[in-house]
């Protein structure tokens, strides 16, 4: 390991659930982190203690633990906004997931925003959460989606993009990095591209956040979405950053409690920011969890984090193609995560992927929530094997190895 | 795992008996599995007793289902209509010969959720069907 700041063996036993036997003298080996990561000790003692000590209701009664859950809970909201780089913390708005902090846009500043004839530019590798939200508006107003193609080596094509731009999109929606191939984009450049037009821009953020450092200010992005349980959070929990002027002129998505100031029995005065989007009891322990999940993944160091994948990325791709039968998806390696998605010749990704779990090794098989992309490289479907902080070369070396098992009984 | 993949199931998936199509058909169905992608497409030839003379199956997707599409599609081979009709998950099950988790069962039913459809002559396969 040339990372000499990483220390993997640490590392490795904060996670207690990789000490976990998948049947009796075989370990884990988890390979699908870009479905959802696992987590740490530090955070899950900490949702631990705060629902043994702490557990209250936020933003309301005035006791005690009321007090000291409505501190942290906002303590973890400031964290995850100095994590990105927000301005202010008002700008980090609590959800259930990513999807939810996309409809969200779309339906709050969408559908306030667009009407019928105008342009929103998506790409052709977006995940179905950045998808299916705009077709559903597009289908209620008459907006018109285009959208930027996937080029052969797994990367966006930004000519066609250039010249979609002369569309005068009102939106540019993008996946940072790509849940399939790994690609990650040139958000700043995208970015600013849409900026030239006037047009806003929603950055899905899922896969890249927690592996990647990301900087919503440096990027310029005006909506950028992730979620808690990919970066070694808990599930339930998820991010929406905006702009502060955008976020203000937006009309609330959720109606209910905690998203107001007053209520008379017709009419409501909504709340200011960041709560005017938060109605209803939040995933309060989840939120004060993610807290402890950022604070884990600021003490190992994003920098570092994103150059063991780099690595651990380049070694499987190696190992991989060596493996007869294998084909690989997605651009060379300092163009991706750490994120390889691949099929093989003989065998289905869902027989692939029964196999490996023989093995212990957890890997998705699918159409990973991307079937556009999926029909575009022409594949039913593929096996997926995705990499975090705490995995290692030799989990990559059984990996390799488990595919010959794949040979043994499907063929070449 | 040498269980799951024998060799009838592998052997069937790698060289189907009864893969292609039937043009023209009496009924045909099709129908997809969301989670992984597999597409399994029946087509049937009935005779005047209302007993099936000619049955095959097209479609792509894993081993289990592929496989369980060949099987059935053999199976069916001149029984009738009422028969198919009471065609359940467990004698799937029993003509795999292996044991499925409730994913890969799915996999394993999806042929049988499609027969079941084209013979009840029904818009949508449902998995009320294979219950």
């Amino acid at each position: 390991m040339n990372n000499e700041e990483f220390d993997q063996v640490h590392i490795r036993a904060d996670f207690p659930i990789l000490n976990r036997e998948i049947k009796p003298g075989v370990p884990l080996i988890y390979l699908d982190s870009a479905a959802t990561s696992q987590k740490p000790t530090q955070v899950l003692q900490t949702m631990d203690v705060f629902n043994k000590n702490s557990y209250a209701n936020i933003h309301r009664g005035i006791h005690t633990l009321a007090e000291e859950a409505t501190l942290m809970y906002e303590l973890a909201r400031s964290k995850v906004g100095e994590f990105i780089g927000s301005p202010s913390s008002k700008q980090v708005i609590f959800t259930r997931n990513t999807t939810e902090s996309i409809n969200l846009v779309v339906q709050s500043w969408g559908r306030t925003n667009l009407s019928s004839g105008d342009v929103v530019i998506l790409t052709e590798m977006e995940h179905h959460s950045n998808l299916v939200p705009w077709q559903m508006l597009a289908q209620e107003k008459g907006i018109r989606l285009e959208f930027i193609p996937v080029m052969e080596n797994g990367l966006l094509d930004l000519d066609v993009y250039k010249d979609l731009i002369k569309l005068k999109p009102k939106a540019v929606g993008f996946t940072h990095m790509s849940n399939v191939l790994g690609t990650i984009n040139p958000a700043k450049e995208i970015i600013q591209i849409a900026h030239s037009a006037g047009a806003i821009t929603i950055v899905d953020a899922a896969q890249s956040v927690p592996h990647l450092p990301v900087n919503v200010s440096d990027l310029d992005a005006d909506f950028l979405a992730f979620s808690g349980h990919k970066m070694c959070g808990p599930s339930g929990i998820g991010i929406l950053y905006g702009k502060m002027d955008l976020l203000q002129s937006m009309p609330p998505f959720l109606g209910g409690g905690d998203m107001i100031k007053r209520v008379e029995l017709t009419s409501f005065t909504p709340n200011e920011l960041p709560f005017k989007f938060e109605a209803g009891t939040p995933a309060i322990t989840e939120v004060i969890g993610l807290g402890a999940a950022i604070d884990y993944l600021n003490s190992i160091g994003m920098e570092n984090i994103a150059e063991h994948e780099q690595e651990i990325v380049s070694y499987a791709l190696e190992r991989l193609v060596e493996v007869p039968g294998v084909q690989i998806y997605g651009p060379e390696a300092t163009k991706k995560g750490a994120v390889i998605s691949f099929s093989m010749s003989s065998a289905h990704p869902h027989d692939i992927s029964q196999i490996l779990d023989n093995e212990g090794i957890a890997i998705r098989a699918g159409h990973h929530c991307a079937m556009p992309l999926h029909e575009k490289l022409k594949l039913p479907a593929s096996a997926r094997a995705s990499f975090y902080l705490y995995n290692t070369k030799e989990e990559v070396d059984h990996l390799a190895e488990a595919l010959y098992s794949v040979l043994d009984i499907f063929g070449i | 795992m040498e269980d799951l993949y024998r060799e009838i199931i592998v052997d069937r998936y790698k060289n189907p008996q009864h893969k292609g199509s039937l043009d023209p058909s009496d009924i045909t169905f099709e129908d997809d599995n969301p989670l992984c992608g597999d597409h399994i497409r029946i087509d049937l030839r009935i005779d005047d007793e209302g007993k099936v003379t000619e049955a095959a199956f097209d479609g792509h997707g894993c081993a289990i289902s592929q496989a369980s599409a060949d099987i059935l599609v053999e199976s069916i081979q001149g029984k009738n209509l009422e028969e198919l009709k009471s065609l359940s998950k467990e004698d799937i099950i029993e003509m795999l010969g292996v044991e499925l988790g409730p994913v890969r069962l799915k996999c394993a039913l999806l042929s049988l959720k499609v027969l079941k459809a084209g013979v009840y002559g029904i818009d949508k396969a449902s998995d009320d069907l294979v219950e």
